[in-house]
């Protein structure tokens, strides 16, 4: 028997639907499954949700903990901390994986703590490595240099846990007739899980097309810097029906939105055609769109790295070469 | 009101891509460039300079690094921070998220017992948002992040704004102690004075280490860290790395037959 074979996944809901980073996460973990002949559990938190268990085992999952209150419809961050961590230790899985939302990056630092084991953020990867003779948990996390990428492993404290980024790894894919066990798990309100109470949620539409799923992204980095260019970009996305995208620095000056930012904190995604323009090719933005099947890089420096990541390079102004590119594709 | 504030000297982001790593450790090696305080750091005192306004009270900033990073306590205390502490030691050293954590967890429990810790979100390096969390965890006391907003039922209790994806929000009720991982949103950071900067010399500034703070050997630096780094590795990229050359006419021409030819669209 091998001796890592329990990986669960803490699947996020709101509001009655499952978010597609969680089932996403479900998909790497059900691939780290099978490279261990092990089994996948998830963990699922809220009220009304025996349906949304049953869907879990349609996408993969061998069995769910099904943890259902009123007071836990909504996130509750000690309550579901006290949750999982008191799961972790009566059942001592191997592997923990939560999906990168923004409440899963709040919870999962709170559970790595409580239990004293080790987390990762933002690997570009996980996967098992054979390391003196053993199954080794691998995360893979892009380095500061452009093209270099950094492997963390985790020491004998279980679980490993890691947070999976959006756009990582796929969505399994969905099977009416698969059959799993739903594992009903009590809860009682402890006083120190009120010590905080999530009130309301309020849930937004994006506001402009996402990146995760569009076929064309256009993405800008700190080379913009008026608004002038920035909409020209703007302009370009637009010509192309292509998903508008950028770096840290594009999205600190407000070009973009936290929600299409590109790269290890933000997120990973493949599109047919990715377009960086004025972004010099840092390894925590190039890792998001690697998996992209083409390339073009428009920068004025010609020693940027992202010329060494890109199918089609071009050295320019983007002030001279955006508008053509616009003029001609509205010609085509 | 005992207020903390967690700061973070970092490598200027600017310089990133000529930031290297040891090919042996896998350490980041950083010579030669500049460091600056985490950004989102400056809206994290901002909100603890707004708090002690409000209810008055004493405001600690802290900061976990090398003898350099004093700098960023400096111009904190010039801010308007009342005292300043540098955990320093050669023992803290290659700390993951979960042994940083527990050595600024230990300093506040032993040393101030913090009514509200403040953070930023998370720094621009390592960007994993988890310090904060797991300092409040390790404290045993609630913590909120992402909060873009926050208002004061009383002293005790306040409700925080927590961002989500897409513009939308949590509203979350906090009793008092507690830590809010803050985001840029939050607040206007003031600017630095002429006064503020004379009056910082008089203030409060020491260094504490491993035995001032009597930590467990095994919990800090990186004998406590859980994860480690293994290596770094060049990865491979097969592009085909084609640099278009000509007028500006001439390149989007060739951008155009290239898209058609490579079937993309």
């Amino acid at each position: 028997m091998s001796n890592n074979n329990n990986i669960w996944v803490w699947i996020e809901q709101r509001n009655g639907k499952l978010m597609d980073v969680s089932l996403q996460t479900l998909g790497k973990g059900i691939e780290l499954a099978k490279h261990l002949a092990g089994k996948v559990s998830a963990v699922l938190i809220g009220d009304n949700i025996e349906g949304m268990a049953k869907e879990i085992i349609c996408y993969g999952a061998d069995n769910v903990y099904l943890v259902a209150d009123p007071g836990l419809k909504l996130y509750q961050s000690r309550a579901y901390t006290r949750i999982i961590s008191e799961l972790i230790t009566m059942h001592k899985p191997d592997i923990l994986l939560m999906g990168a939302s923004n409440i899963g990056i709040d919870l999962a630092p709170a559970v790595a703590a409580r239990v004293k084991t080790g987390l990762t953020a933002h690997c570009s990867d996980l996967q098992i490595e054979t390391i003196d003779n053993k199954p080794q948990l691998v995360a893979t996390i892009p380095g500061f240099s452009g093209g270099m990428i950094v492997k963390i492993v985790w020491n004998e404290i279980k679980p490993w846990m890691a947070t999976v980024s959006s756009g990582v790894a796929e969505k399994p894919d969905f099977d009416e007739t698969r059959q799993g066990a739903v594992v009903k798990v009590d809860y009682e309100a402890k006083d120190e899980d009120l010590q905080i109470q999530t009130v309301e949620m309020v849930e937004r539409e994006p506001a402009s097309m996402p990146v995760e799923g569009a076929a064309i992204v256009v993405s800008g980095g700190k080379g913009i810097k008026t608004n002038e260019e920035f909409k020209l970009i703007k302009d370009l996305a637009e010509v192309l029906g292509a998903a508008l995208g950028g770096t840290r620095p594009a999205r600190d000056a407000e070009w973009i939105t936290t929600d299409n930012l590109i790269g290890s904190s933000g997120k990973t995604i493949s599109p047919k055609l990715f377009i960086s323009i004025g972004a010099s090719g840092a390894a925590h933005y190039t890792c998001g769109f690697m998996k992209a099947k083409y390339i073009i890089a428009i920068d004025k420096d010609p020693s940027a790295p992202i010329f060494d990541m890109c199918d089609l390079g071009i050295q320019a102004d983007l002030n001279e070469i955006v508008p053509c590119l616009i003029e001609q594709l509205k010609s085509s | 009101m005992k207020i903390v504030v967690c700061i973070k000297q970092i490598s200027d982001p600017e310089y990133f891509p000529q930031i290297t790593l040891d090919p042996e450790t896998g350490s980041i090696q950083r010579d030669k460039v500049p460091a600056i305080l985490n950004p989102l750091d400056e809206n994290a005192l901002e909100e603890g300079l707004r708090i002690k306004e409000k209810f008055s009270g004493t405001l600690t900033v802290v900061t976990m690094g090398p003898p350099g990073a004093r700098e960023v306590l400096d111009w904190a205390l010039a801010l308007g921070a009342d005292e300043a502490v540098l955990l320093s030691d050669r023992a803290f050293a290659g700390a993951d998220t979960l042994a940083t954590a527990y050595t600024l967890a230990e300093y506040m429990r032993k040393m101030v017992e913090p009514d509200i810790i403040l953070c930023g979100n998370q720094t621009e390096d390592g960007a994993t948002g988890q310090v904060a969390p797991q300092i409040a965890e390790l404290l045993n006391i609630p913590h909120v992040t992402s909060v873009s907003e926050v208002s004061y039922v009383d002293e005790s209790t306040l409700i925080a704004k927590q961002n989500i994806e897409y513009g939308g929000y949590l509203k979350v009720k906090v009793k008092l102690p507690a830590l809010l991982a803050v985001v840029k949103d939050i607040n206007e950071v003031r600017d630095i004075t002429a006064e503020g900067i004379m009056n910082a010399s008089d203030k409060e500034f020491k260094t504490l280490g491993a035995a001032d703070l009597e930590v467990d050997p095994g919990c800090v630096g990186n004998n406590g860290s859980p994860t480690s780094v293994i290596g770094t590795f060049k990865q491979e990229i097969d592009r085909q790395k084609e640099i278009l050359t000509g007028t500006p006419q001439e390149i989007a021409n060739k951008v155009l037959q290239k898209i058609h030819d490579a079937n993309i669209l």
